[in-house]
C-alpha cells in the first residue's frame, strides 16, 4: 500500500505546485495590483456602445449531442483499458466478448453517420 | 498517523466541502466548478482504496465529459436568476421535507449498520491482493469473461444512449445546402463542362 502511495508522490507535487502557484496568483493580484475603480472602468466594453443583451445566452442544443457522443465513445476507449492491460490473461473467449462490444457500438458509430450527427450543416 | 491518513482526511474534507458548495452556490457555473472539485476528491479517496483504475476514470470520465456536459446544460438553460429565486422560495418547505426524509432513512439504515464477521474475507476474496495484480489487470481479468453478460449489457446501454441522444436532440434544417462528399469524388469534369468554339462576332 505504502509502495502505491510512494509511486503518487510526483502526482501530489505537481498538484501543490499548482495549487501554490494559483494561489500566487489571486493573492499577487489582491494585494499587490494597484486597484482604483471607476465606473467606466468596471462596466463591460462592448466596442464603444451600451451593451446591448445579457452575456447569458442559449447555447445550441447540437453542443449536447456532440458532447454525449464523445461520452459515449469515451467510455468505450475506458473499457478498452483493462482488456489491454488484461490481454494475456482473457484469452479467447474475452478477446472475442471486447470484440462483439466494439461491433454493437459500431453499429450506433454507423446509425450516427448516416443520421448525419456528425455534421454541422 | 500515516501520510494516508493525512491524505485521506484532506481528501475527504475536500470532498464534503465541495459537495456543500456545490448545493448552496448561487450561479449554476460555480455549482459544477464545485462538483469538479469533488469529483477530483473523489478520486483522490479512490486511490487511497488501492483503486487506481477507478480512480483515473472518475478523472477521465466525470471531470473530462460530464462536467463538460453539465456546464453545457446548465449554459444552456438560460438561467434567469431573479425568477429562480422566487420558484426556489415557493418550494423550499418541499425541499426541506424531502431532505429530512432521507437523512431519516439514512440515520435508521445506519443505526442498523453491523458488518457481518465474514465481511472482511469476503472482501478479500473478491479482489487479488494488489502486491500479486494490479488494479486495472485485476479488473479485465473478471470483467470480459466472468461478467461477460454484464459487459455486454453495458455496451447496449451505450448504444440506446447513443441512438437516444441523436434521436432527441437531432433537427435537420430544410434548405440548407450540404457538401456532398460523394457528388464531389464522383465529378468528372468531362460531363460537367463542355467547350464551345464561339466564332468572333457570332454568339451561341
Amino acid at each position: 500500500m505504502e509502495d502505491l502511495l510512494r509511486e503518487y508522490l510526483p502526482i501530489v507535487i505537481f498538484l501543490g505546485l499548482a495549487i501554490a502557484i494559483g494561489l500566487v496568483f489571486i493573492f499577487a493580484a489582491l494585494i499587490i495590483a494597484v486597484r482604483n475603480p471607476d465606473p467606466e472602468k468596471v462596466s463591460a466594453y462592448e466596442c464603444g456602445f451600451n451593451a446591448f443583451d445579457d452575456s447569458r445566452m442559449k447555447f445550441d442544443v447540437r453542443f449536447y449531442l456532440v458532447s454525449i457522443l464523445f461520452i459515449i465513445f469515451d467510455l468505450e476507449i475506458a473499457f478498452l483499458f483493462p482488456w489491454a492491460v488484461a490481454f494475456k490473461d482473457v484469452g479467447l473467449l474475452g478477446f472475442w466478448s471486447m470484440i462483439v462490444f466494439l461491433g454493437v457500438l459500431t453499429v450506433g458509430f454507423a446509425y450516427e453517420w448516416k443520421k448525419g450527427a456528425l455534421e454541422w450543416e | 498517523m500515516t501520510v494516508a491518513d493525512i491524505a485521506f482526511y484532506i481528501f475527504s474534507l475536500t470532498l464534503v466541502t465541495a459537495g456543500l458548495f456545490t448545493v448552496v452556490a448561487r450561479n449554476p457555473v460555480h455549482s459544477v466548478l464545485w462538483l469538479i472539485l469533488s469529483f477530483l476528491s473523489a478520486s483522490g479517496l479512490f486511490v487511497l482504496l488501492g483503486a487506481e483504475f477507478v480512480a483515473m476514470l472518475l478523472v477521465i470520465v466525470y471531470v473530462g465529459a460530464v462536467a463538460v456536459l453539465f456546464l453545457f446544460v446548465v449554459m444552456m438553460l438560460d438561467v434567469d436568476f431573479a425568477a429562480l429565486k422566487g420558484e426556489m422560495t415557493k418550494h423550499v418547505p418541499l425541499a426541506l421535507l424531502i431532505g429530512v426524509v432521507i437523512l431519516l432513512q439514512l440515520g435508521l439504515s445506519f443505526g442498523v449498520w453491523e458488518s457481518s464477521d465474514l465481511a472482511m474475507g469476503q472482501r478479500q476474496a473478491v479482489t487479488p491482493d494488489i502486491k500479486e495484480v494490479q488494479n486495472t489487470a485485476a479488473i479485465g481479468q473478471l470483467l470480459y469473461t466472468k461478467y461477460i453478460y454484464l459487459f455486454q449489457s453495458a455496451g447496449l446501454i451505450l448504444l440506446v444512449a447513443m441512438v437516444g441522444a441523436i434521436v432527441l436532440t437531432i433537427r435537420h434544417r430544410t434548405n440548407v445546402k450540404r457538401q456532398d462528399i460523394l457528388a464531389q469524388i464522383y465529378r468528372d469534369p468531362a460531363e460537367a463542362m463542355e467547350l464551345k468554339d464561339v466564332k468572333p462576332g457570332q454568339g451561341l
